[in-house]
């Protein structure tokens, strides 16, 4: 602290130019439509969680979005700004140090990300749901305690290593194997398309302990990325999600202690837990994503003027505004009952599918239409259409494609597995 | 060290406003804060209590049942407890001062902090008002906070340059817009709030002696005028500058 005298006197303005970046709170903010009054389906609280994020979001996430976007680059020092407002794990209980938020605070908080970008909620997801919540459900208390913390403090970083090169839609057949030696561990096989691959501390490794076809021996290890013999290696020639990071993993003989295994995963159902917690944050996420497109596409038709009038003013782009305004307001309403559901803990993963494939699918269509509505600028970085519009063809194919959830829906429906 | 800051539930200042009636602001679907200035006068009460260590940061708030919303919104940023005095609206500043000073006369507290004014009705009156009510110094608009030995520093940005003034605590202090940028409250902070206190009770209010008559949007400004382009405009631009709008 400065000495001062204690006497009124006159010192050299000091912070007068760095004064007009304090405005936060007075600079716009985003302000979706709220066309069902759907705010006052949530309580006071989930509403504050909401709003916390979209200001982070307006205020430090987008500002930067665009050069990382150029860069191809995931912007890294997000990393400790999201874990002081506790968004890792944030539905996982505060005894270990996370938030203990609930089902619906937790989505909206994803929606909010992945208004800013899908690779930012990407990370996020990642880290909370594909690898806390497997430490959290599988692992022993002394995982639990010796992790989660961390990881909510975003000190460690997480991947989740499920697909590989021949195995994407069809995980259970992975090659990646688990051999016991001595009290510990050997690990063999690779991974690929894997989020967070390359910066992450830690990767949960699925893997088969017993025969090739055994799908019952599936595991999943705790596999910290320093280990001899593990190596990620960036995913190059990206033209979506270029904001976060996708590598592929090599493990070989890759030696890890008792420590590192799950103790409760058992079977496919382990890793197809951990994606439906994934799944219901993406049918979120995509609800922000399209909110962005639409708010994006509405403030433009007001205000590009062609044949003398807004664009806004003819019919066909009003068409476009409205089956986006419908699609929106249809999802945010069947997303918060599901949000319910999980609070109730009776939404079963065919009801997340559901919301994974209908939102997404939903979120593609409007970005596709934002971005033509922008006209050429709609293919500029500097707007967000055709960024959201590339991502979210890696969100419509990540976490089960749209054609895998159709076949769970047709499964649950008819009773005929169609995979 | 025990902060009391006094914060105003306001429509957000981003929100369109429309008018009900001619007579008030339409509320329906309106959102609503903690009014910016009361919201860097909690984050300097916060940031108080961390130099020091320790402490208690009470927020009060004088206003309709409503107004709960914002101090538990305080609360989640770090507060630690919560007294919301109800009382309907006014647009009378002693009257919500004078509710406050009853609440506060017997509060013992260090440093009352206010925010310079309100975001919505900007009449500036109630932090001074209070400190003459408790018989306190009272320092307005103030940028920065410097903590002494029964005493604090306020700094304040005046025309070309910053003045440092001191007053003996306990003192009155109105913060504008300066070192105290808002924090996020934390996710955690939010859950923790729900279980702080948070008192809901009568306010000592009197009758407004002040009423709203009316209340209408500015005029709407004409439109811009295009001279032309290029070069060739300039000429036309400068005549327009020096004969109508005399700027030159
Ligand atoms: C950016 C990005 C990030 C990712 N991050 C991760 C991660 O962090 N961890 C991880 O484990 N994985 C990750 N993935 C992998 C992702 O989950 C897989 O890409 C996905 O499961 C699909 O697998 P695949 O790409 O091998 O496609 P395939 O399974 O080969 O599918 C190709 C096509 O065939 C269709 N198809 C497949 N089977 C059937 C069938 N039975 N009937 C009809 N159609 C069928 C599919 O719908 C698709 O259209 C990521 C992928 C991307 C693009």
């Amino acid at each position: 602290m400065r000495a001062s005298p204690a006497l009124a006197c006159v010192v050299p303005p000091r912070y007068l130019a760095a004064e007009r970046q304090r405005e936060r709170r007075l600079m716009p903010r985003f302000q979706p439509i709220d066309f069902y009054e759907f705010d006052a389906l949530l309580s006071e609280e989930e509403r504050l969680v909401r709003d916390t994020v979209r200001e982070w979001v307006d205020d430090n996430l987008l500002p930067v979005i665009e050069h990382a976007t150029i860069e191809r680059r995931f912007p890294k020092e997000l990393i400790p700004q999201m874990a002081e407002l506790g968004i890792y794990g944030a539905n996982l209980p505060e005894e270990y140090g996370c938030a203990g938020l609930n089902s619906v605070a937790y989505g909206l908080i994803m929606q909010e990300l992945e208004r800013g970008d899908s690779g930012i909620r990407s990370f996020a997801s990642v880290q909370g749901a594909l690898c806390m919540y497997p430490i959290f459900a599988f692992g022993s208390e002394e995982q639990k305690r010796s992790w989660l913390p961390r990881m909510a403090r975003g000190e460690v970083i997480g991947c989740f290593g499920l697909t590989e090169p021949d195995y994407g839609s069809n995980p259970a057949g992975m090659r990646t194997t688990a051999r016991q030696d001595g009290n510990g561990w050997v690990l063999n096989g690779a991974k690929m398309w894997i989020t967070n691959g390359s910066m992450a501390d830690i990767a949960i490794v699925w893997a088969k302990t017993g025969d090739v076809d055994d799908v019952a021996s599936i595991r999943g290890f705790i596999v910290p990325t320093k280990a001899r013999g593990f190596s990620a290696r960036d995913q190059k020639g990206k033209l979506s999600l270029l904001a976060s990071d996708t590598s592929e993993l090599a493990l070989q003989d890759v030696r890890v202690g008792p420590e590192s295994l799950l103790p409760n995963s058992g079977g496919l159902k382990g890793p197809l837990s951990c994606l439906t917690q994934a799944r219901y944050g993406i049918a979120w996420g995509a609800i922000g994503a399209a909110l962005a497109c639409f708010d994006e596409a509405l403030r433009y038709s007001k205000e590009r003027v062609q044949f003398e009038h807004p664009i806004g003013a003819t019919q066909l782009q009003q068409l476009r505004l409205v089956e986006m305004l419908t699609a929106i307001t249809q999802a945010q309403l069947l997303t918060l009952q599901l949000g319910r559901l999980k609070d109730r803990g009776t939404a079963r993963p065919q009801q997340v599918s559901l919301a994974k494939r209908a939102n997404v699918s939903m979120a593609c269509d409007i970005a596709r239409e934002a971005r033509r509505l922008l006209g050429a600028n709609g293919i500029l970085v500097e707007y967000q259409a055709m960024r959201h519009m590339a991502n979210l063809e890696s969100v419509y194919t990540y976490e089960g494609t749209h054609d895998i959830h159709t076949l769970i829906l047709g499964q649950e429906l008819t009773g005929f597995s169609a995979f | 060290m025990k902060i009391v800051t006094c914060i105003k539930r306001v429509p957000d200042t981003e929100a369109r406003l429309k008018i009900a009636a001619g007579r008030d602001i339409d509320a329906a679907g309106l959102k609503f804060i903690i009014s910016p200035y009361d919201e860097f006068a909690v984050e300097a009460a916060l940031q108080l209590r961390e130099a020091k260590g320790g402490g208690e940061v009470i927020v009060v708030s004088v206003g309709e049942a409503a107004a709960a919303e914002q101090l538990r919104a305080a609360l989640a940023l770090g507060a630690d407890r919560a007294v919301l005095l109800e009382a309907p609206p006014t647009l009378d500043g002693l009257v919500t001062a004078r509710a406050l000073a009853a609440e506060l006369k017997d509060a013992n507290a260090d440093l009352y902090l206010f925010g310079m004014k309100a975001a919505d009705d900007d009449q500036q009156q109630v932090g001074p008002m209070v400190a003459e009510l408790l018989g306190l110094p009272c320092v307005t608009v103030v940028a920065e906070l410097e903590l002494g030995d029964g005493k604090i520093l306020c700094h304040r940005e005046v025309e070309g340059g910053i003045e440092v003034v001191e007053a003996p605590l306990p003192a009155v202090v109105t913060i504008t817009k300066g070192k105290y940028e808002p924090r996020y409250p934390s996710l955690k902070g939010i859950m923790a709030a729900k279980k702080k206190p948070l008192e809901e009770k009568e306010a000592a209010a009197g009758p407004s002696r002040v009423r709203l008559l009316d209340l209408s949007h500015p005029p709407e400004r004409p439109p811009g005028k295009v001279v032309g382009q290029g070069a060739d405009a300039v000429p036309e631009l400068l005549r327009l500058l020096r004969e109508e709008a005399k700027a030159l």
